[in-house]
């Protein structure tokens, strides 16, 4: 048994365990971080974009020192049907700035360069250390954790648990309950290399600029999903998610659908000649608001993905990961310095700070999306992009067609597969959810 | 429209680093006769195809590729079917990029 006693012990060496340890360490406390890793990042998986603003927070001098690959100057939505993508763009120069707004990273080398920022700030880091289950005084409260590592008992004040989606150690505990098949998505992904130029070329890029195209419609084949490119450096993260409970009911195979994005038309130039050099999978929170679980408790709290607290709309996660974090820990600072005890009734100051945050305002706002896209996938995934890629296709091709004649034949065809009051009711549905 | 017959998980899996915890696998299923519909479900869930049906229709568990994202744990755990946890610090998947 470890004898030392620590302040805080978190769990985890993500996004969110890495903001909470370097907050706590910052702040002078006793802090030990635990990952099962080979090293911060081995187990981490993301598509991935880095949000500056949060992580500003966290290491004003990041953009000098952290592993980046491209600021992104441009996004682009594509709404795809079997043989085409309706598009939406958005480029500008503006993202060309001194302090580019979103990056392009690749998190296993993020991840061990945050981590050593952890390190740096006094904080106890311990890899290859499998937590298996939290410790429990005889009053119920937490005070400490137990390892696969000979010994392994150690205690401290409190427990941050940013143990990510599939935490078992909360499960375990009773302290939440297990993620359900339609509270998260499983994305695969493949690492596509290819020399910078050509990335470049295919992508409209000079420098450093970065490009992230999100994509959704049949690449799904009607679950509730969606596909994602990222341009780095030298290699395009290219990967696809959709709700395990859709993978469940549809006996679909994720690597099936992955393949056949890549085949899609509009993907494969981009990815013609790359060589695969990873392929992962991890799941995503989807249940947005409605499944945040109770983030507090005698001696612990939870962060991040294994909070549920991930924006699926805006495809933000790792930032929330981070603001969560360091606001836990800004919290558990707090306590600490006013020489209380970590109780549930004085860490409920983290909840009240995150209430505040930008996190939950978003999550909040969303609340009723998950539900929608779950609950109507067949027309929002299928049936509209079909509908939306036949109608411009009609507008464009120029054949003898009356336009009067052509515009006819497109309202027809959306009548015809969702009905007026079909049509009226996802309007109204979807205006209900988003606003 | 189906492409699965032609992807082979098993190449895409040599892209990757494991250190394999021999003889200590992380995940189990529960003995069974029949499958349960929860674990017919993982052999097509499973990302890495890490479950497959024996000669006996039974269903079979081999962790050496699993990429620990969780997906039978989610399907399968709360149905007794599946004993999940982690591997022994610093074993199974070591993603280079992640």
């Amino acid at each position: 048994m470890i004898e030392e006693r620590f302040d805080a012990i978190v769990v985890g060496a993500g996004m969110a365990g890495n903001a909470a340890a370097l907050t706590m360490a910052k702040r002078g406390m006793k802090v030990l971080q635990l990952e099962r890793g080979e090293y911060p990042g081995s187990k981490n998986v993301q598509g991935a974009i880095l949000y500056a603003d949060m992580m500003e927070k966290l290491v004003p001098e990041f953009r000098e020192e952290a592993p980046l690959e491209r600021h992104l100057v441009e996004q682009r939505f594509w709404m795809m049907d079997d043989r085409s993508h309706v598009g939406m763009h958005y480029r500008s120069d503006d993202f060309n700035e001194e302090r580019p707004n979103r990056y392009t990273i690749i998190r296993a080398q993020f991840d061990k360069w945050f981590s050593s920022k952890v390190r740096e700030a006094g904080a106890t880091v311990l890899c290859e250390t499998t937590v298996t289950e939290l410790v429990r005084d005889d009053r119920e409260r937490i005070v400490g954790v137990r390892t696969d590592r000979r010994d392994g008992e150690i205690r401290a004040d409190v427990v941050v648990l940013a143990e990510g989606v599939n935490g078992l150690l909360g499960t375990r505990a009773g302290l939440r309950s297990r993620p359900k098949p339609d509270n998260v998505a499983l994305a695969v992904k493949e690492m596509h290399f290819l020399p910078r130029e050509t990335i470049e070329a295919r992508f409209n890029l000079k420098g450093d600029e970065g490009v992230v195209i999100e994509a959704a419609g049949t690449i799904s084949r009607g679950m509730t999903g969606m596909g994602f490119i990222y341009a780095n450096k030298e290699c395009i993260s290219l990967g696809i998610g959709c709700l395990v409970a859709d993978f469940q009911r549809t006996a679909q195979t994720p690597y099936g659908m992955l393949d056949h994005f890549k085949q899609h038309p509009s993907v494969a130039p981009l990815i013609a000649g790359s060589e695969v050099k990873e392929y992962a999978a991890h799941l995503i929170p989807e249940g947005g608001y409605k499944a945040i679980p109770q983030l507090y408790g005698e001696g612990w709290v939870v962060v991040g993905d294994a909070a549920q607290l991930n924006n699926a709309i805006h495809r933000e996660g790792s930032n929330l990961a981070m603001t969560s974090g360091r606001i836990a820990a800004e919290a558990i600072a707090k306590v600490k310095s006013r020489r209380e005890p970590m109780t549930a009734t004085n860490l409920s100051l983290y909840k009240k700070m995150l209430d505040e945050s930008f996190v939950i305002k978003d999550l909040k706002k969303y609340k009723d999306m998950p539900m929608l896209m779950h609950t109507y996938s067949q027309n929002f995934f299928l049936t509209y992009p079909q509908l939306i890629s036949k109608a411009l296709q009609n507008f464009v091709r120029v054949d003898g067609t009356p336009k009067v004649e052509k515009e006819k034949a497109t309202l027809k065809s959306f009548v015809k597969a969702r009905s007026w009051t079909g049509l009226f009711a996802d309007a109204c549905r979807f205006t209900r959810a988003w606003r | 429209m189906n492409v699965e017959p032609t992807v082979r998980v098993e190449d895409k899996l040599y892209y990757n680093r494991y250190l394999v915890d021999v003889g200590r696998p992380h995940v189990t299923v529960r003995a069974h006769t029949t499958p349960s519909p929860q674990l017919l479900a993982l052999l097509n869930a499973c990302p890495a195809r890490c479950y497959e049906l024996n000669d006996n229709g039974q269903v079979e568990v081999t962790v050496d590729g699993c990429i620990e994202c969780g997906t039978c744990r989610v399907i399968a755990e709360p149905t007794g079917d599946i004993k999940w946890s982690y591997p022994r610090g610093g074993y199974g998947v070591l993603f280079k990029f992640g």
